[in-house]
């Protein structure tokens, strides 16, 4: 049974009032509006100044059409972008992802859609559509489901995204939602086998009598298809949510992690999985701690680590062990006593751990802060960077409205220098580890223009308000931004605000 | 508001402010928890990261106040355990996976859930007797009087702890702009309680009525 009651579904229930976009690339948006004014950076962000590239709307109609089908995204998407007005929660974009070259962007929602973005192809008389995305290929990843022997209702909402490197013309992703792990391939066609002679036109197999002669097929060019394809379904491996998967750098397995477990895979394996990590107590009664997320090292097949939300990250090699229950490293920082409260320990649960394109350091995301740990120092992370301080005080109706349970991610820019991660009232924030420089800004339609340069924000923290500022008190907790991503090379960077996809690049780059 | 109502209320008491708002707070904050992991509860498969942090938060409030004494009725049943039995009991959040649990063993996994299957055919899993009738309070297929019981008792929490409207869910849950301390509601019935009895976490959890007995006098030993 489920009910809707508000302390449990927080809705993020408002959407800007949009224009109807009558096409794939929201017309206005990119539109060349020649070179914006040089806006003087006065905070300067770590990274230079930031500009909107394009906004994204997930394109909608997509459950509609059967896998079977071949299906030409590129003509979809022009007639079926999503109005805002008509946006649900179904729409809300859950995850996204950058494949390994950053050349592909990928999407998943609450309604089990994933949408594949690419990247326009570079021109010399349109350099100013660089780091643009057009859609590429959308499909149904996940269907919601009802086990009707424990009574349950799964959802189809995807919770992670993950690609797999690529090997041959192809492209390959995982997703998963709470229950299920799905390996997609999403390749192109261009051409057509023409002339069998063994089957009739409807597809039928010919009588072999009637058949005196064998022809052979030729390929014949025909319109670009994109076409998503499932070739693997891992299920019936996970009693918990499954919060994260991880690619392993040996290309042949990968891990899911629930609330409890940790499974590792074969790819080519769907029907057995190797429990790695189980924390689940004999005695349920006994739970104090969940794994909130999980990935494997970037270099290192052997090494992965998990966060708790108890704020705790383990570091595990397969090699001491088949079950990974004793942990290789823990990475702990003391509680600081002053600022203890009965939130310290909510406040304190990992939401979100990713390793260094390095693999040196492991970045976490608590609810007020990134820490970066050195992989050679367990006993405190190496650098902390405060998101939102300013909440600190308000604590108690964050918990009283759920909102402290709120997940954010963390992401490292290509070269480990800068990190990023969300906030409320759609703000996003980067720190530069080098300069120690942190900047705030917004992924919002009204404060963006196309190619404009993105003003930082500032928020009010006690006193008095300067005019730019935002109070404290009118930050909006229902536009969050929790899941980012960072090209894998350049400075573009992915922010999803409930339904909108936001891509801004380096003004500098 | 806050300082206001409460200088009215604590008029009569002889603690000093801040203690008394302090103690305030936290009993605001049990109850906010309290009625949190209730609805938790109601879910078929919780957010157990969530529930899990609700009840360590209630452990928590729940063990200082046995410290300095203002947790002060203890369960008949549970008289003679430890303090720490009495702690609030995560068990009853994750029923659902739990149950699940001994059905749906992780393939390949060499760890084995068998124990758990077994223990939970035999209805009750490796634990004192009371938990076995929380099953059937929550139970989807339970009876129809105890799922409509559970309706009206909930809607008496949401009436005791906001009094004044009716959208009593709204006003506990409600957004940002209400600040915490305007539960006034809840301040009053903090302060109502004082000297009435409280609810125990694990007559809460295990008993029958749950939660919902918190009006009533714990039964009697």
């Amino acid at each position: 049974m489920l009910l809707s009651l508000p302390a449990l579904h927080l809705q993020t229930s408002e959407y800007h009032p949009l224009f109807q976009l009558p096409h794939r690339r929201l017309g206005p948006w990119c539109s060349p509006t020649g070179s914006p004014a040089p806006l003087s950076c006065e905070t300067g962000c770590g990274e230079g100044s930031w500009i909107l590239v394009c906004r994204l709307l997930v394109p909608t109609q997509v459950s509609l059409l059967s896998m079977e089908e071949d299906i030409d995204t590129r003509k979809i998407n022009n007639s079926f972008l999503r109005d805002h007005s008509y946006a649900t929660e179904a729409d809300i974009i859950s995850t996204v992802e950058f494949n390994h070259t950053g050349e592909l962007l990928a999407t998943g929602d609450k309604g089990g859609r994933v949408v594949i973005f690419q990247r326009e192809q570079e021109s010399k008389n349109q350099v100013h559509r660089r780091g643009e995305y057009n859609v590429y290929s959308t499909f149904q990843s996940h269907e919601p489901e009802f086990d009707y022997l424990k009574s349950l209702e799964i959802e189809e909402k995807i919770n992670k995204i993950r690609w797999l490197p690529q090997q041959n013309a192809a492209y390959f992703l995982l997703s998963t939602n709470d229950k299920t792990v799905k390996l997609w391939k999403v390749s192109e066609r261009d051409k057509r086998p023409e002339g069998y002679n063994l089957k009739d036109e409807e597809g039928r197999l010919r009588d072999p009598a009637t058949i005196t002669t064998l022809r052979v097929p030729v390929l014949r060019p025909m319109d670009l298809m994109v076409e998503a394809t499932p070739r693997r379904v891992f299920a019936n491996a996970h009693t918990y949510h499954i919060n994260s998967i991880s690619v392993n750098s040996d290309y042949e397995t990968y891990m899911s992690a629930d609330d409890l477990r940790i499974n590792l895979w074969n790819f080519e394996i769907t029907n057995q999985s190797f429990n790695i990590v189980d924390i689940k107590p004999a005695n349920m009664e006994e739970l104090t701690e969940v794994i909130t997320a999980a990935e494997f090292h970037p270099h290192h097949c052997n090494t992965f680590v998990y966060s708790s939300s108890k704020g705790t990250i383990r570091l595990c090699d397969m090699r001491a062990s088949a079950l990974c229950d004793r942990h290789t490293k823990f990475f702990e920082e003391p509680e600081d006593p002053s600022n203890r409260s009965f939130f310290s320990e909510i406040i304190s649960s990992i939401s979100d751990v990713k390793f260094s394109h390095s693999g040196r350091y492991i970045m976490t995301r608590d609810y007020l802060t990134v820490k970066v740990w050195d992989l050679n120092m367990e006993n405190r992370p190496i650098e902390t960077y405060q998101v939102h301080d300013y909440l600190r005080s308000k604590l108690c109706s964050l918990y009283e409205n759920d909102c402290i349970f709120d997940k954010f991610e963390c992401v490292w820019n290509g070269s480990d220098s800068v990190i990023m991660t969300g906030s409320y009232n759609n703000f996003f924030r980067m720190f530069d580890r080098n300069t120690k420089r942190d900047v705030t800004l917004e992924a919002s339609r009204e404060n963006s223009k196309p190619r404009a340069i993105l003003k930082p924000r500032k928020v009010c923290v006690g006193g008095k308000r300067r005019k730019d500022e935002i109070s404290v008190d009118s930050l909006d907790f229902s536009k969050k931004i929790l899941h980012t991503a960072w090209h894998p090379s350049e400075n573009i960077i992915a922010v999803a605000a409930t339904n909108n996809l936001y891509i801004f690049q380096d003004k500098v780059n | 508001m806050f300082a206001r109502g409460l200088k009215r209320k604590c008029a009569d008491g002889d603690e000093d402010m801040e203690g008394a708002l302090a103690s305030l707070q936290r009993q605001s904050l049990l109850d906010m928890s309290l009625v949190k992991l209730q609805l938790c509860h109601m879910l078929v498969e919780p957010n157990l990261c969530r529930s899990v942090l609700i009840a360590n938060t209630v452990r928590q409030i729940q063990e200082e106040m046995t410290q300095d004494g203002t947790w002060r009725v203890m369960a008949p049943q549970t008289a003679g355990q430890a303090p720490r039995d009495r702690l609030v009991s995560t068990e009853i959040l994750c029923r659902a996976a739990w149950e699940q649990d001994g059905e749906l063993p992780a393939p390949g996994s060499a760890d084995g859930d068998a124990p758990d299957l077994v223990s939970h055919l035999c209805g009750a899993p490796s634990a004192p007797a009371p938990r076995s009738t929380q099953g059937c309070v929550w139970d989807v297929d339970g009876p129809g009087e105890d799922r409509g019981s559970l309706q009206k008792s909930l809607d008496q929490i949401f009436e005791t702890l906001e009094s004044k409207t009716p959208s009593s869910v709204e006003g506990l849950f409600g957004d940002m702009d209400s600040p915490y301390y305007d539960l006034d509601a809840v301040l009053t019935g903090m302060v109502g309680s004082k000297s009435a009895r409280r609810p125990l976490p694990s007559s809460l959890f295990r008993g029958q009525g749950g939660f919902l007995q918190a009006g009533r006098p714990p039964g009697p030993a």
